[in-house]
């Protein structure tokens, strides 16, 4: 039994089934893809999974116990972190700012003691600080806590999301598309950055990814979708050498000159 | 199930329920005792019920507005309401020269006509300058933006006309042949109301075959579908959105002159109520959505003339017709809680 | 640009611009409401300035436009600029005078005075040219202080500003000055020309002066100050503390009357500053917790109704608590809401409040149309609080209190978690930030204060009536936290000053105050959205595009491959 697992998921809208009888077992501590063209149903089981939208059907298991019918924030205190697409940083607020939103929930202090600066606030806010100076080093934006989030260049800001998503603390992480709009260098970098997030902070990751570079080298297990299902599932090896997958791809056509 | 359904309902939802609950409760309780006490005869819920349609009408034309301009720009034109008030202060100008010069009498559905016409293309032409002023440049900023600057432009409006044209109230003339009443089924009925009622019903027929039919219709709605889709279509995006906010400031003219013939009077915030109110109507009807503007702006109107008289009344409240702007802001708080989407609307899925 | 006639160029549409402004100006009244008070006695009322400070206006952003064009050409534009202005103003004049055309039965204010004031009193055709020439002069002004580089054309322009800023408050330099210094530059309403004269060169000279020494001062006081920080710091503080606590002494009974408003307007300004600048929560209801702080404190002090007998001190918890109360339960339904239909609701639920208390259903417990009279007055020890300079101090403790309440939680998780909420409600709580409470701690935090500052209002008028809270409230505070700066403290009290304080001291801006507010908020949103005193880590907030991050995407690459 893995670290998270979904158990007939689906999700409806109208008459659109967006994701459809899915089920996926993600092993702890492995980095898990999910790989399928445009609208295959991956970011709505992102969005499934960490509850901003309630799963029609089916079963979103962490660790063994229900998640589904929570709302989006108890997901995130269960250890769901996750990044988006198109990021989605708090532009108008600093990188550490940024960063210290995202441990909201360890920092340990009421509405009182906001209030009335009491030394538990002081000592909590502190150790914020001091942690997201670390996680400033992790993702090499030493000394620049102090800029607006919206004035870092591309990558810096993926990079940043995904800081503010370790915040959390997280035991599994959702990365959405992490080397979106990189070029071949970047992308490289990304990739042994997504390797060390399982390898150092021991963190289960699981992603949608369209790079097949990317995909295939550093995914353990992948789950191909199209049109909301699970069409294939296996090693990036027999992910390669599956037909239907070729054909989902590339059309009929390819898949009968591959075979 | 029992998890699922235990896992929607949580402290806010009970609350919320309990209000809803409570409210249909007196609702149900003051109209018992009300029509139990036999306080009024049906000849009064009859006027009552005519007087909430015509009433329902305005508020449906005025709604158009709000809906329309919804539609195109997801955003709420704070300033729809002295939209409305712009037509009919400067169509009461126009009212009085051709009351001085006898040409109501002797002219009075020509010159009904001059007044109406007048006054859609002022409301027209205030709602396209504030389009192109004050909402156009702000397109891409952050949503409070555009909304901060609606207020603005709404109270400028207001006392910009205050300023130009006085704070006192005018009094429209009379227009002879509106006034008195009509038998219908042995009935008398106010004429102006039934008029009011069938010309609103009939401007939004019209406005509706014109979003169907022509292809500047058909505009407005792609570009409510989707801005960018439409301009790849060779849609003009900029001049498809004046272009509603034009239909809306006419339709809201209309309105306007039909409210000034039904109290006969004007002035600088007359906007105020009757907006919130035809706001009120297009989120109840499913905001973006013209049918439901049309329905809501009616149902509200209804709601409102019989309300304070049906229930209020019941529970023993005095003067219950002092409150009937606060049934229709309550009316508005509960759509908004328990079916944000409106009547007939699926527009907003995750916006309310 | 060749092809076009004259009429359709650029300049034109500038000159048509001002002269439509002007126009409109006159028509709504503003020139003959303000031409009741000299600018520079005898020779220029406050209503003329107007005018041509509006057609400088117009020059200027001309001028603005056409920068690198030769000063000359620039002149001639402005003059332009400022004839078609002129001329449209002789227009409204003739028009005014053709008396079949009763311009007067639509435009109320197409009256004689108007002529008179447009006219210089002059008769047509003296005024006329009197006019033409102003405003050409004005027009020519305005665009060569555009346009003159350096310190002379920025200067021009900023001592004119100053000089009429100065001219405008003359009512509050006379209660500071000696009689004699007094008298020497100001007549009774406004400047006289010699003071106007060495005023305006005063100014210029010194805006001269420190722009040859101003840095060379800075950079001292900068070392002074980088050398013993914390002595600086305390010798500010001082400075303001002491200058705040004798400024009632200082200005006098009619001043802290104005003082004690605008102070009251900055408690709810924090307040809602909390709701809006912090959680992006737009609540145009702000008046009824406003309203209930007030009426609370009303109804169980006020011996009229002689429900309660309660003292201020013993009800002024109570009036924050009903205050929080409603925040709560405002808060409860409208979670769910964003934008633009929270702050429909929001004022819906104001006028829901305001009527209820107008309605004769609850006339025995709330007063009814005709209000309460005899609400206490707060004691301080064996001192009866009651005159606006003794109020003021109470009212300068609640703006204590509301500036630590919301510096405090500012800069705590709760105020990185409201900024969240305002940023993106919805990465907000995927980062575990449970929603409804902090919703909820905004709405009531904001009543809080809201409450605190009703209840004040309540003692210091010590009787009130519904008509107090209306709408316009809400949307005077709102407008105050836009003009100062959304989510800055400061910004807060420099809106209040700006525009709780001009319309008091200026009794004529008062009846346009709407008018100019209105205006103000769009154009603050169009042309400089972060306000007048943007806390300085967020400057550039609003200028942000919201499909910011989709932008970014798209020309991402482009910078990629730059870099490589």
């Amino acid at each position: 039994m893995g670290i998270l697992e979904t158990h007939d998921a689906t999700k409806r809208f109208g008459g659109l089934v967006a994701v459809d009888k899915v089920n996926i077992d993600i092993a702890e501590r492995s980095i898990y893809s999910i790989i399928g063209p445009n609208g295959a149903g991956k970011t709505t089981l992102f969005n499934c999974i960490t509850c901003f939208y309630t799963a029609d059907e089916g079963e979103i298991l962490l660790d063994g116990h229900p998640i589904q019918y929570l709302s989006p924030d108890r997901v995130a205190h269960k250890g769901i972190a996750r990044t988006y697409q198109n990021i989605r940083l708090f532009s108008n607020m600093t990188v550490i700012e940024n960063i210290m939103v995202g441990m909201h929930i360890h920092t340990h202090y009421g509405y009182l003691d906001a209030l009335l600066r009491s030394p538990r606030k002081k000592k909590e806010d502190a150790k914020s600080v001091a942690e997201a100076q670390r996680l400033l080093n992790f993702i090499d934006l030493t000394g620049k806590g102090d800029l607006f989030a919206k004035n870092l260049p591309y990558g810096e800001q993926r990079r940043l999301e995904i800081a503010r998503a370790l915040a959390l603390r997280p035991k599994v992480l959702l990365l959405d598309e992490p080397t979106a709009g990189m070029n071949p260098i970047e992308t490289e970098n990304t990739m042994h950055f997504i390797r060390r997030l399982r390898d150092e902070l021991g963190i289960t990751i699981l992603l949608i990814e369209h790079d097949m570079k990317v995909v295939m080298g550093i995914s353990e297990m992948i789950t191909v979708m199209d049109f909301g299902k699970v069409i294939a599932k296996g090693t990036p090896d027999e992910i390669k050498a599956n037909p239907r997958v070729i054909e989902a791809y590339l059309g009929h056509g390819a898949a009968e000159a591959a075979a | 199930m029992w998890q699922k359904l235990k896992s929607k309902i949580t402290g806010m939802t009970i609350v919320m329920w309990t209000i809803g609950i409570v409210t249909l409760a007196l609702v149900v309780y003051g109209s018992a005792v009300t029509l139990i006490s036999g306080k009024y005869t049906l000849k009064q819920w009859i006027d009552f019920l005519i007087f909430g349609l015509a009433q329902g009408g305005i508020y449906a034309l005025i709604a158009l507005g709000y809906t329309q301009v919804y539609g195109v720009l997801k955003m709420i034109n704070f300033a729809h309401s002295e939209v409305f008030m712009s037509g009919p202060m400067i169509g009461y100008f126009v009212a009085t020269d051709l009351y001085h010069f006898n040409y109501i009498d002797t002219h009075p559905y020509l010159s009904i006509l001059i007044v109406l016409i007048v006054a859609m293309f002022v409301s027209m032409s205030v709602a396209v300058i504030l389009e192109r002023i004050a909402y156009r440049p702000l397109r891409n900023a952050p949503r409070l933006v555009p909304l901060i600057t609606a207020i603005g432009a709404s109270f400028f409006l207001q006392y910009f006309f205050k300023g130009l044209f006085g704070s006192n109230i005018k009094v429209y003339p009379d227009w002879k042949v509106f006034l008195g009443k009509w038998v219908v089924f042995g009935q008398p009925i106010l004429k102006i109301q039934i008029i009011v009622f069938f010309a609103a019903v009939l401007l939004m027929a019209g406005l509706f075959s014109f979003m169907q039919r022509t292809k500047t219709g058909k505009a407005i709605r792609a570009v409510s579908e989707d801005k960018d889709a439409a301009a790849l279509m060779g849609i003009d995006v900029d001049s498809t959105i004046s272009f509603s906010f034009a239909l809306g400031g006419m339709m809201a003219g209309a309105g306007g002159v039909f409210y000034a013939l039904m109290y006969k009077q004007v002035f600088f915030l007359m906007g105020f109520v009757p907006g919130i109110k035809a706001f009120t109507a297009a989120v109840l009807g499913g905001i973006g959505n013209v049918p439901g503007a049309m329905l809501g702006g009616l149902f509200l109107g209804l709601f409102e003339a019989i309300g304070p008289n049906l229930f209020l009344d019941g529970l023993g409240i005095p003067s219950p017709y002092q409150l009937k702007d606060v049934i229709a802001f309550s009316v508005l708080v509960l759509v908004l809680i328990f079916r944000p989407t409106g009547i007939l609307g699926e527009r907003l899925a995750k916006r309310a | 640009m060749e092809n076009r006639h004259f009429w359709q160029s650029e300049v034109m549409n500038f000159g048509w611009l001002a002269g439509i402004l002007v126009v409109l100006l006159a028509l709504v009244g503003m020139v003959v409401s303000f031409s009741q008070r000299g600018f520079i006695s005898g020779v220029m009322s406050e209503g003329q300035l107007l005018i041509f400070l509006t057609v400088a206006l117009i020059g200027f952003v001309a001028g603005k436009k056409m920068e690198r064009q030769s000063v000359l050409k620039v002149a001639l534009w402005g003059g332009i600029i400022g004839f078609v202005a002129g001329l449209s103003l002789i227009v409204l004049v003739l028009l005014t005078g053709i008396k079949p055309l009763n311009l007067r039965s639509m435009f109320l204010n197409a009256s004689p005075q108007l002529v008179k004031v447009l006219t210089f009193g002059k008769g047509q055709g003296a005024g006329f040219l009197y006019l033409l020439l102003l405003n050409i002069l004005s027009g020519i002004f305005g665009g060569l202080a555009a346009v003159i580089p350096g310190i002379w054309g920025s200067g021009l322009a900023n001592s004119a500003l100053i000089t009429i800023l100065i001219g405008l408050l003359t009512d509050i330099w006379k209660t500071f000055l000696p009689r004699g210094v007094a008298k020497f530059f100001f007549a009774n309403k406004g400047f006289n020309v010699t003071g106007f004269l060495i005023t305006f060169f005063f100014i210029l000279a010194f805006l001269l002066f420190w722009s040859l020494y101003g840095a060379r001062i800075k950079v001292s006081y900068g070392n002074v100050a980088s050398r013993q920080p914390k002595k600086v710091k305390i010798t500010w503080w001082v400075i303001s503390l002491v200058v705040l606590l004798l400024l009632p002494r200082l200005v006098g009974s009619y001043l802290s009357e104005v003082l004690d408003l605008v102070g009251i307007y900055i408690i709810m300004g924090l307040g809602l500053n909390i709701v809006v600048g912090f959680a992006g929560l737009l609540d145009l209801g702000y008046v009824a917790f406003f309203a209930i702080g007030a009426y609370t404190m009303g109804v169980f002090t006020s011996p009229e109704l002689g429900l309660f007998h309660l003292t201020f001190w013993e009800t002024l918890p109570l009036s924050i608590l009903f205050a929080v109360l409603a925040g709560v339960l405002l808060g409860i339904p409208v979670l769910g809401m964003r934008g633009d239909y929270l702050a429909i609701v929001t004022m819906g639920f104001g006028e829901i409040i305001r009527l209820l208390v107008l309605s004769d259903a609850l006339k025995p417990i709330l007063g009814g149309a005709q209000g309460l009279v005899g609400i206490a007055r707060p004691t301080v020890g064996h001192i009866v609080v009651k005159n606006p300079p003794q109020f003021y101090y109470l009212i300068l403790a609640g703006i204590f209190i509301a500036w630590y309440v919301a510096s405090a939680l500012k800069d705590s998780k709760l105020g990185r978690a409201w900024m969240a909420l305002r940023e993106d409600e919805d990465v907000a709580q995927a980062m575990g930030i449970n929603l409804v409470s902090i919703k909820l701690l905004a709405f009531a935090t904001g009543a809080a204060l809201s409450g605190l500052s009703g209840a004040i209002f309540a003692a210091k008028l010590n009787s009130m009536v519904p008509h107090s809270f209306t709408i316009l409230i809400s949307i005077y505070v709102l407008s105050l936290i836009i003009v100062g700066g959304v989510g800055s403290l400061p910004g807060v009290v420099v809106g209040a000053l700006a525009l709780i304080g001009t319309p008091e001291l200026l009794r004529e801006f008062a009846e346009y105050r709407m008018m100019i507010y209105g205006a103000v908020l769009v154009g603050m949103m169009l042309y400089k959205p972060e306000g007048l005193w943007p806390e300085p880590a967020r400057r550039r907030e609003l200028h942000g595009e919201e499909g910011k991050s989709a932008v970014t995407a798209s020309t991402a690459p482009v910078q990629m491959s730059e870099e490589a």
